[in-house]
């Protein structure tokens, strides 16, 4: 058992563990603020992996972006502290199927994927992974095409988002 | 060679493979040891900076600032933090107390773990990640959080109402910052915090003072230091997210603040004056951290020297500065720098710095240009001659009670 295993099992628990209480505890925010921890151990996986762009992105985006606009918006639309409800509403068990169908789907295909007995090839010396990831995002022989299609696609929201808040004189 | 960090790691690295360590766990010791130096180091100049905030002010105000415990009252910080301590701890009622107690922790950590990446010396930097400058844009999200946290855990409305400000600030003024941030890594072409120094063989202050000047500004709306407090606005909302916090706990806050003024101007010195570089830092690596302390006191003493003149502004003139202002100037900025810096991708150093501090001026130059015909406009239109405000009789029934008509 090398540190990294022992790593991995305490973040792996970590973030299962708050996952559940993401979805069990009453509370809103405090359901927003296990989803921030939940999100925090999935960025760690990716330090583990040595992808350390996006370990850093994960926590920008997620926890930096979109989690603190869910807590904005829960704080905005509920009363403060006395917000608690039922967990579950009348569709809960299309949501069960649904989950238990991805992850029974997810296993059998992982269930034949060779990659779990391989080890961890070692990067050659002196590469950056960063650099590789920037070119591949520009060249024309990689992800150009999705690259513009995301940007556009991100200006349009963000011109639809203008829009909406548009002040009409 | 010359460099006691080194000398003393080197000598528990000897004791501890005599004892017979594998050396992964050798490694593990040495990094654990690291980060508590460090912390242990920010945070006893962080007592400091009580002292020097309270000294610096008091000029300002025309005062002397404290002046009675030990020698030009340097002794006046212990005394603050005894004080601090030995208040009663309260919770108010109807509190979350487990997100209650995590804030202050949280909002003085993320402060700490911006020290990680910020190089202090040739040979003396916490970790030397390739991702340096995106990792303080991310940690900087993680603040946002404490104070969310203790402003929605306090179940008061005041600490609500300073904690939406605060979301509204920082996460509008991180848009300018980060494209700010940018600009040093066009010029170093690496996002590690080392290359970056190792790049300034001219300072990107002289390159780039735009991005610099940015960078400050956005710096201080992110800290909600005056004129940008008004996540704590005294006059308005009493305290804003710490109204509740009292003792220690009120002091991790002040420390973090605190501590957050100087992480940010260690953040400008390294990035913009050059970090650590000096005369004869490559003899002795050691003058590296002083050279970087005193240029972040310098910057340090800038943000005091803002915070001490101006006024706050109002919410509104806040975002509009932020969206309408910043983010357009440094999005022309970051376009005009990465042309340059591909045109002139092979030419000599000189003609290259030249061409950026030339580009910067003609921006500025213009931006100023626009903002005085729009002072202009603004003024015609409010000294503009208008009607007479309309004036609709009440409806008496509707707005006093009779009573009162009588």
């Amino acid at each position: 058992m090398t540190p990294l295993t022992i790593v991995f099992l305490i973040t792996a628990i970590v973030t299962l563990g708050s996952a559940v209480m993401v979805v069990t505890v009453r509370n809103l925010v405090h359901a927003a603020l296990w989803l921030i921890l939940t999100l925090f151990g999935v960025a760690v996986f990716y330090v583990l992996l040595n992808a350390s762009f996006l370990a850093v992105v994960q926590v920008v985006i997620y926890i930096g972006a979109i989690a603190i606009l869910m807590i904005f918006a829960i704080m905005l639309t509920r009363r403060m502290m006395q917000d608690t409800g039922p967990t579950v509403n009348k569709g809960w068990w299309l949501a069960a199927v649904i989950s238990i169908a991805l992850f029974g789907g997810m296993t059998w295909m992982l269930s034949s994927w060779i990659g779990f007995d391989t080890n961890l090839p070692q990067l050659s010396q002196g590469s950056d992974s960063i650099q590789q990831l920037g070119q591949a995002l520009v060249s024309p022989n990689a992800y150009i095409l999705p690259f513009e299609l995301a940007s556009v696609l991100l200006l349009a929201a963000l011109i639809g988002s203008i829009m909406i808040a548009w002040e009409r004189k | 060679m010359g460099d006691p960090i080194t000398l003393i790691t080197e000598f528990i690295k000897g004791i501890l493979s005599g004892w017979g360590f594998s050396p992964g766990l050798i490694t593990f010791i040495l990094k654990f040891l690291g980060v508590g130096a460090v912390a242990s180091f920010v945070l006893v100049v962080d007592i400091l900076l009580v002292w020097v905030e309270r000294k610096v002010v008091a000029r300002f105000q025309d005062r002397l600032g404290p002046n009675r415990l030990g020698p030009f009252g340097l002794i006046q910080p212990i005394a603050d933090v005894i004080k601090l301590l030995i208040k009663e701890d309260i919770l108010p009622e109807g509190a979350d107390k487990v997100v209650y107690n995590l804030a202050p922790i949280f909002a003085l950590a993320t402060v700490l773990l911006l020290w990680a990446v910020i190089p202090m010396a040739p040979t003396i930097l916490g970790s030397d990640v390739n991702i340096g400058v995106l990792y303080i844009v991310a940690i900087g999200g993680l603040g946002t959080l404490g104070i969310i946290m203790a402003g929605w855990a306090s179940n008061n409305k005041y600490a609500l109402i300073g904690a939406f400000r605060t979301v509204a600030q920082m996460v509008s003024y991180e848009v300018p910052m980060v494209i700010a941030l940018m600009i040093p890594v066009i010029f170093a072409h690496s996002m590690g915090m080392q290359s970056i120094v190792d790049a300034q063989s001219v300072w990107f202050v002289v390159l780039s003072p735009l991005a610099a000047l940015i960078f400050l500004i956005t710096s201080i709306a992110e800290l909600g230091r005056a004129p940008f407090d008004l996540t704590e606005a005294e006059s308005e909302i009493v305290a804003g997210f710490h109204i509740e916090y009292t003792g220690m706990k009120f002091g991790l806050f002040y420390a973090g603040e605190l501590l957050h003024a100087l992480t940010v101007s260690a953040l400008l010195s390294t990035l913009f004056l050059g970090g650590w570089r000096g005369p004869f830092v490559e003899q002795a690596p050691i003058l590296g951290v002083v050279y970087l302390f005193i240029k972040a006191f310098i910057v340090y003493y800038v943000i005091m020297w803002v915070r001490y003149s101006f006024p706050r502004l109002r919410i509104d003139q806040m975002l509009n500065f932020c969206w309408k202002f910043l983010t357009p100037l440094a999005l022309v900025l970051l376009i005009v720098t990465a042309t340059i810096d591909k045109v002139l991708a092979n030419a000599a150093t000189s003609v290259y710095t030249l061409a950026n501090l030339v580009a910067n001026l003609v921006i500025a130059w213009i931006t100023v240009q626009i903002l005085v015909s729009y002072a202009k406009r603004e003024r015609k239109r409010v000294g503009q001659e208008r009607e007479a405000a309309s004036f609709r009789r009440p409806v008496v029934d509707e707005m006093i009670t009779p009573e009162v008509v009588e």
